[in-house]
């Protein structure tokens, strides 16, 4: 059983990570990088069977693919804190001859990111070849990619999702983080998803529900998931959030989805999340 | 190297047989490689590979972004996925997918597109790309192939197993002669057909067999021809340019593809950097194909024998 407490710590921490990223170079995305920081905290820290050395092909373990690049200062705290990389190499997030781009990329190296995301929409379909690359190795381990709602306005979304039913990859699990929010504004005023839940049970998938913000459900649901791999069928799991949830200021709006805090803002935010694991 | 006006075609065949061929004998030897399709199996001429080895075979239907994410996926997960449609569909349809997903991440995808250029024929502009060697050559760390005949294409098949990057393997639909010689080609080496001193004419992809025509033409005139065959556009053969246009003096450029971004401009480049010789081009200039037989469209777009005849010509009297 998964230690609720010692994950909501870490996600603490996460948080703080999230908000001294950003602020220190006046730019990136922490609403839904906060958003989700419950999700991939419970991913890598109680969900995942995953390698702490870094092995581009993933063999025998569970891997993770993040779709919605621009939540980079989420995955790259989790990945730092997961001990794929020095904690303190945070500092360098966005800064010249840095591993840690703006949007994730494989070009400098950095362990635990396998393909470059940030053009919206390609996650899933990655996510489908190395889980075909799985069963053709006979390798029964988890394909995980994390989307956002906005991003399902992509075309190529949907080639994924009629492919992955019809081809039976079953060691796929698709989140979607639903919180109803983009760049420009909700996304029932950009463009509206309708019944996502319809949509994704007419294209073939077992689709699962969660609070992406309730840390117990969040690893309940993971792991029920995980279970239900090898059915036949590819998970999607349609996953709540808060965009900017922890910091009372950017939950709920699309306002902080890619605005930095400034001094006295990024304080406040830093007041209202507990450093538990020590700042890098 | 054999003399220029001994160089027959054996026979006419598409460069797609040639690929398909090749797609084949590679899979045969090599368990890592794998094939996506997007609805073209019959066109690519795939059938043979996936008659052998139907679990490596992944029919994405019409779905072209999809297919590259997944070829991308395949790559990290070991395999060498040949990601193989219309080089319209292969390249311009699916740029960024290719470009973030492939080129920047690094994925040993090897996108095999056919039915380049006008000679696809009737199909029309919307099919016929004159566009790709540009496209993909631009794409940091992507090499850039265009055989010139059934055999060549057949071996750059095999060949791109072998080599550690994306890849960009280019060829056409028609039926088209087969005169190269078997084990002569190699990534990113020019192969020459003919050594002369009078112009240098380089060549890639169909119009290879034009410029070889051309070059009789001229040798029976007495004009020396140094006649190579740039298959590959990058990595571009440098050295076999500047050694060639040191002897000539001019140059001339013939391929089925714009001017803007083919391997003229490639050229072109190479020589303002290091000895700025006459240069002529053979090439689309800044227009769409139609439809049409491909024969008819090759002399309608300035593509035909005549054409690089009449441009060497041109070369010459610049020197």
């Amino acid at each position: 059983m998964a230690d609720i407490a010692e994950l909501k710590r870490i996600a603490s921490q996460v948080r703080r990570d999230i908000i001294r990223q950003v602020h220190a170079v006046s730019s990136g995305h922490p609403g839904g990088s906060l958003g989700c920081t419950d999700f991939m905290v419970a991913l890598y820290f109680a969900v995942m069977n995953h390698q702490q050395s870094f092995n581009m092909d993933g063999a025998n373990e569970d891997v993770f693919f993040l779709s919605n690049g621009h939540i980079s200062p989420l995955w790259y705290s989790v990945l730092a804190r997961s001990g794929y990389f020095p904690v303190k190499e945070l500092s360098t997030f966005r800064k010249l001859d840095s591993r840690l781009q703006g949007h994730p990329a494989t070009h400098e190296g950095l362990p635990g990111v396998r393909v470059a995301s940030g053009s919206l929409g390609q996650g899933i379909s990655v996510a489908i070849g190395v889980a075909l690359s799985k069963k053709l190795k006979g390798d029964t381990q988890t394909v995980f990619v994390l989307t956002g709602d906005g991003e399902l306005q992509e075309g190529q979304i949907w080639e994924a999702a009629l492919y992955a039913p019809h081809n039976k990859v079953d060691n796929l699990v698709v989140t979607v983080d639903w919180n109803g929010q983009q760049i420009d504004g909700a996304n029932d005023d950009v463009l509206s998803l309708g019944d996502l839940e319809a949509k994704w049970i007419a294209f073939g998938w077992d689709v699962m529900h969660m609070n992406g913000n309730d840390m117990e459900e969040v690893v309940n649901v993971l792991n029920e998931a995980k279970d239900k791999t090898g059915n036949g069928k590819p998970i999607c799991i349609l996953m709540k959030t808060e965009m900017g949830m922890g910091v009372d200021f950017m939950t709920g709006t699309h306002a902080w989805h890619g605005k930095a805090p400034n001094d006295e803002l990024a304080e406040k935010a830093l007041g209202q999340l507990e450093e538990t694991l020590g700042d890098y | 190297m054999r003399d220029i006006l001994t160089i027959e075609a054996v026979e006419k065949k598409a460069t797609r047989d040639g690929f398909g061929q090749g797609f084949h004998e590679v899979a045969q030897s090599n368990s890592d490689v794998v094939g996506l399709c997007a609805d073209l199996v019959g066109s690519l001429k795939m059938q043979a590979f996936i008659k052998e080895f139907p679990e490596r075979f992944f029919q994405v239907g019409i779905a072209e972004a999809n297919m590259m994410g997944i070829a991308a996926g395949l790559a990290i997960g070991g395999k060498i996925p040949y990601a193989c449609t219309f080089a319209n569909f292969a390249t311009g349809r699916v740029y960024d997918q290719i470009r973030q997903s492939i080129a920047y991440s690094h994925k040993n995808v090897k996108i095999c597109a056919s039915h380049a250029g006008v000679t696809l024929g009737e199909d029309g502009a919307t099919h016929q790309i004159l566009e790709d060697i540009g496209l993909m050559k631009m794409l940091p760390g992507f090499t850039v192939i265009n055989p010139c005949d059934a055999q060549q294409t057949r071996e750059a098949a095999i060949a791109i197993a072998d080599h550690d990057g994306p890849c960009y393997l280019r060829f056409g639909r028609p039926g088209w002669p087969m005169f190269t010689e078997t084990g002569s080609f190699k990534i990113g080496k020019a192969i020459q057909f003919s050594e002369g001193s009078d112009v240098s004419i380089f060549a890639t992809g169909h119009l290879m067999w034009h410029a070889v025509e051309a070059s009789k033409k001229l040798v029976q005139e007495g004009i020396t021809v140094d006649l190579y065959n740039f298959h590959t556009i990058k990595p571009l053969d440098e050295e076999a340019i500047l050694e060639s246009i040191a002897k000539t003096g001019c140059v001339v450029t013939a391929e089925e593809h714009q001017r803007n971004g083919g391997l003229g401009d490639s050229v072109a480049q190479t020589i303002i950097r290091h000895n700025p010789v006459p240069m002529e081009y053979v090439a689309v200039n800044d227009s769409f194909g139609e439809s049409g037989k491909p024969a008819q469209l090759l002399t309608k777009y300035g593509l035909g024998i005549d054409d690089v005849y009449a441009a060497a010509k041109r070369a010459l009297t610049r020197k």
